[in-house]
């Protein structure tokens, strides 16, 4: 501690300024507390603000026996100057379902990672790990074996592997919810564990699970399988809270706008008229919806859910293939499979898994994302051969424009072989 | 109550017996032997089950929730069929954070809320509470926690029609492709846009998201808006280190515009080697190369900036989940305060505040003006780079006859001499 070395920081220092939490603060205090690596983080990125590149090496491959991800290699190209920092690499902690945590689990985590490494930490990382970030390779497998041994909790995935599956809060505190978000994503966790821990697919693999279409968590622009709750049935109406939404009782939208005048509130104009598909209509003072062309948008329930729920016959559905741009375009989840039953302990469910994982790893290339190889094969391929499911117009937004189906030679009553003497005895060539 | 019966034989069911014995900072260095790395190691056991860290008025009402308000920004006040009550505080962090805060919010948590929290899929913390006595002592406390700085720990904000905390990626504090810093920018866009924080008087919710290259770890690709770092200079092939440190192959594979070819070269010393050429034209700078191959470092200081995206949504509500649109092809890093940046989003926020409909996102507000009033309105150039060349190029094409007049057809008309 003697030692304890702080850089000049005027360019991040700016960044203790304005109202926003500053993570400079924060990392300065806790190297101000006697922890070289932060003083030295904050150097290091003073020098990025300075010269405006990286100082992080390529990460090099690191990791903990047996497993294929879970840690990220990171050294600084700058040792000498930042000597603590020189390794610090980065594990991703498997999060517990929707990110609840007490205090006892926080400051035993806390502990650890004093003790095992920087201090510093992401809650959470985009796909939803607690990401301990800086530690040396030697304190890698100590503190795998901590976590595992004094936390019965593991390591979340990396590279071309499952990653760790995400949820919303669901059920916990969401009236909306049409699915048990958290148990879908702790047993597919559980289930999966080989195929998280243990790179054999041709790239990274996402399953994210929301419980309505309100879709916390973008479960559409991220993930290779979208599990998202919706319902058969009808929306429960109860017509004397709407008026209490018409006679201003109960603020619209659960008090979302209270900030600005938008006038009273406009049940024709605000719900009934911005209804997507135009199946809400009043019947004298009740509110009447037609359920079977309803979409099941959840504008109306989130303008009024005191007034509205979504139905009881609930389930999931299924889409697949979102990633990002790279390589082939950015592509949002397309849907497989409108709606299914989504109880413990889910064998419809995985059955459709095995059928799709086996696909994309007997067919996928080096690094294409599950989405990518659909758009390769063709979704109607995907959808009739391999998953052994019926064509529905739903599968599309619009049928195809162009005339160019390939047709199979099974299709083709007759097949493909002919007869060329037959033919031209009947047309001269 | 919740039937976790199933899962009850599952190695994290029972981990609050754990969590009482306090941490052995020893124990891993007595019994982890490296020489055999199997012995007592226990693997696949997976996350602890979630239930056991809900707070009890949680446990009792899963399912149960009837309705619920925001009873101010960042307050929210659920109702279940059973009677009880729970007020939500929800609150922004900057998601990198040490264990000196994370002790602090266990702390908290203590005092008011049996000692739980929960973050959210945006990296805002939340507490929970279920009487408005403690409700208001919470939040006295946390509107004064604050760092020597003068910025709040743990602001208060973040729900309905205003800008909730915006989702980012690691930028220059962890990674080694960044093409600027995601940390710092979020710190300045978030300080600039703080009355939208903590207000709910925007038309709708608004998205930022921040990833600091095309990689995007941060799910930018459906936001509001989105800050995507980009690097605009082409790889250099290092020829006297590329052997020895990589897999030709691999990084030739990984080039999605099939810009590297394989090469052969003669170094300075006489030396054959085999490397690579990049094709320079074709490079979109993408930076996979460099993932694949550390000898083709592409990070510049001239040539690395900011390109922002706006327009996309997630929801299904009303209109059907959209990706953002590059508006603003490149910004230099004005660094510390990326002053630029936030200048831009400030007007894209405030054209679209005066010009939504309630309830309109963003991209809906942008549809149903048009893109040519979008641009106008938030006093953004056009520029030939928000025309795609890229897959999928003709699905932004405009084949129709339909368009209104702005200020670019004006000034078209204009030096036509109409
Ligand atoms: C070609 C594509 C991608 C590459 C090469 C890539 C590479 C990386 C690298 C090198 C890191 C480590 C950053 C560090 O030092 O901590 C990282 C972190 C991460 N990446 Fe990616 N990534 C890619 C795409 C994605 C995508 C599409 C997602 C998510 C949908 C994603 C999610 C994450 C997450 C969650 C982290 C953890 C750090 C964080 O949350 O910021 N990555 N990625
Ligand atoms: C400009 C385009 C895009 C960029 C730069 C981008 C970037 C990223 C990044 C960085 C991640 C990190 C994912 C992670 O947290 O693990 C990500 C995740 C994801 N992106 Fe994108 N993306 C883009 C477009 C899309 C599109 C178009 C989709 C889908 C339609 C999409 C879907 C996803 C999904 C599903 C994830 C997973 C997120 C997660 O696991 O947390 N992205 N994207
Ligand atoms: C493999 C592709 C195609 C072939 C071999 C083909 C061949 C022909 C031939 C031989 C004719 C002349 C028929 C006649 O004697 O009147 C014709 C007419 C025409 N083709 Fe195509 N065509 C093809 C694709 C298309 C496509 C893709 C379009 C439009 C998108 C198109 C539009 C037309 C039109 C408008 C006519 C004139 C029809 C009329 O007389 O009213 N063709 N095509
Ligand atoms: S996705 Fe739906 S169910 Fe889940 S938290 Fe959001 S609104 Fe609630
Ligand atoms: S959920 Fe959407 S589509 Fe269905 S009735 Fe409500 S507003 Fe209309
Ligand atoms: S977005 Fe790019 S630079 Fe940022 S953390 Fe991800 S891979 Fe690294
Ligand atoms: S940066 Fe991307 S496009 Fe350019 S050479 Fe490397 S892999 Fe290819």
């Amino acid at each position: 501690m003697a030692d304890l070395k702080k850089h000049d920081t005027p360019l991040l220092d700016e960044l203790k300024k304005g109202p926003f939490p500053s993570f400079v603060d924060d990392l300065e205090t806790r190297g101000k507390g006697g922890v070289q690596c932060c003083y030295d983080l904050l150097g290091q990125l003073e020098l990025s603000y300075v010269h405006k590149e990286t100082h992080w090496k390529h990460g090099g491959i690191v990791g903990v026996f047996g497993y294929g991800g879970g840690v990220i290699g990171r050294y600084s190209d700058a040792p000498e100057q930042f000597p603590t920092i020189a390794h610090f690499h980065t594990l991703r902690v498997n999060q517990p379902a929707s990110k609840f945590y007490n205090s006892k689990f926080l400051n035993k985590l806390c502990d650890m990672w004093d003790h095992r490494g920087s201090g510093v930490t992401n809650f959470h990382g985009s796909t939803g790990d607690m990401i301990l970030i800086g530690t040396s390779t030697d304190e890698l497998e100590p503190t795998f074996y901590d976590l595992s041994h004094q936390f019965d909790m593991d390591l979340g995935g990396s590279g071309s592997n499952l990653r760790t599956p995400a949820c919303c809060m669901g059920k916990a505190r969401c009236e909306y919810s049409c699915l048990d978000t958290q148990a879908i994503c702790y047993d597919l966790t559980m289930t999966y564990q080989d195929e998280l821990h243990r790179p054999a697919f041709p790239y990274k693999f996402k399953f994210k699970v929301s419980g309505c279409p309100n879709d916390c968590v973008a479960a559409i622009a991220r993930s290779c399988t979208s599990i998202i709750g919706t319902w058969r049935d009808n929306i429960r109406i109860d017509q004397k809270a709407v008026q209490a939404y018409v006679g201003g009782e109960i603020p619209p939208n659960a008090g979302a706008f209270s900030d600005r005048d938008w006038g009273a509130f406009d049940l024709q104009k605000e719900v009934i008229d911005l209804c997507p598909s135009g199946c809400m209509y009043m019947d004298g003072n009740d509110l009447k919806i037609d359920d079977r062309e309803c979409t099941r948008c959840m504008h109306c329930i989130n303008v009024m859910p005191s007034a509205l729920r979504t139905g009881v016959d609930c389930g999931a559905t299924i889409l697949n293939g979102a990633k990002a741009p790279i390589l082939e375009g950015a592509q949002m989840s397309t849907l497989i499979i409108p709606f299914i039953k989504m109880e413990y302990p889910y064998e419809e469910f995985k059955d459709y898994v095995d059928l799709m994982w086996d696909w994309w790893m007997e067919e996928g290339k080096n690094r294409e994302r599950l989405g990518e190889l659909i758009q390769r094969q063709g979704l109607a391929h995907y959808i009739v051969d391999i998953l052994g499911r019926e064509p529905i117009p739903q599968h599309v937004k619009e049928p195809r424009s162009n005339p160019y189906p390939f047709w199979k030679e099974e299709e083709v009553p007759g097949g493909w072989k002919r007869n060329l003497a037959d033919f031209r005895a009947r047309h001269l060539a | 109550m919740i039937d976790t019966s199933m899962y009850k034989d599952d190695p994290g069911y029972n981990i609050q017996e754990k969590l009482d014995i306090p941490y052995d900072p020893t124990l891993a260095d007595r019994e982890y032997n490296p020489q055999k790395p199997m012995a007592g190691r226990l693997t696949d056991q997976g996350p602890p089950h979630y239930e056991q860290f809900f707070p009890e008025v949680i446990k009792k009402n899963y399912g149960k929730w009837l309705t619920h308000e925001f009873v101010q920004s960042g307050v929210i006040k659920y109702t279940s069929e059973t009677g009880d009550l729970m007020w939500v505080v929800r609150c922004a962090t900057p998601r990198l954070i040490t264990t000196n805060l994370l002790r602090e919010i266990g702390e908290i948590a203590d005092k008011f809320c049996e000692g739980v929290c929960r973050w959210t899929t945006r990296n805002s913390l939340e507490y929970h509470v279920t009487d408005e006595g403690t409700l208001k002592d919470l939040i006295e406390f946390l509107n004064n926690f604050k760092h020597p700085g003068g910025s709040y720990k743990l602001p208060i904000g973040g729900t309905g029609a205003g800008i909730t905390n915006i989702v980012h990626t690691q930028g220059w504090i962890h990674c080694h492709t960044p093409a600027t810093d995601a940390s710092g920018m979020v710190k300045a866009v978030m300080d600039d846009m703080f009355e939208y924080w903590n207000s709910h008087k925007l038309p709708a919710k608004l998205r930022i998201s921040m990833a600091c290259c095309l990689n995007m770890c941060g799910a930018v690709h459906c936001s509001d808006i989105a800050l995507l770092g980009i690097h605009r200079k082409p790889p250099f092939v290092e020829d006297d280190r590329i052997t020895g440190v990589c897999e030709i192959p691999l990084a030739i594979a990984a080039c999605p515009t099939a810009a590297i070819k394989p090469a052969k070269v003669t170094l300075p010393n006489g030396k054959e080697v085999k490397t690579v050429r990049v094709n320079e034209p074709r490079c979109m700078f993408c930076g996979n190369c460099y993932t694949m191959c550390p000898a083709m470092p592409l990070a510049d200081e001239e040539g690395d900036g900011v390109a922002i995206l706006a327009g996309g949504k997630i929801s299904n509500r009303i209109s059907t989940p959209t990706f953002s649109k590059l508006i603003v092809p490149y910004i230099p890093n004005e660094l510390p305060r990326f002053e630029s940046v936030c200048k831009i989003v400030r007007n894209i926020v405030e054209a679209y505040s005066k010009g939504a409909n309630k309830y309109e996102r963003l991209g809906d507000w942008a549809a149903r003006v048009g893109w040519e009033r979008f641009f106008e309105q938030c006093q953004l150039p056009f520029t030939e780079k928000s025309i795609d060349d890229y897959r999928l190029a003709y699905d932004t094409y405009h084949t129709t006859t339909q368009f209104k007049w702005s200020s670019h057809t004006d000034k078209l008309m204009k030096e036509a001499g109409y």
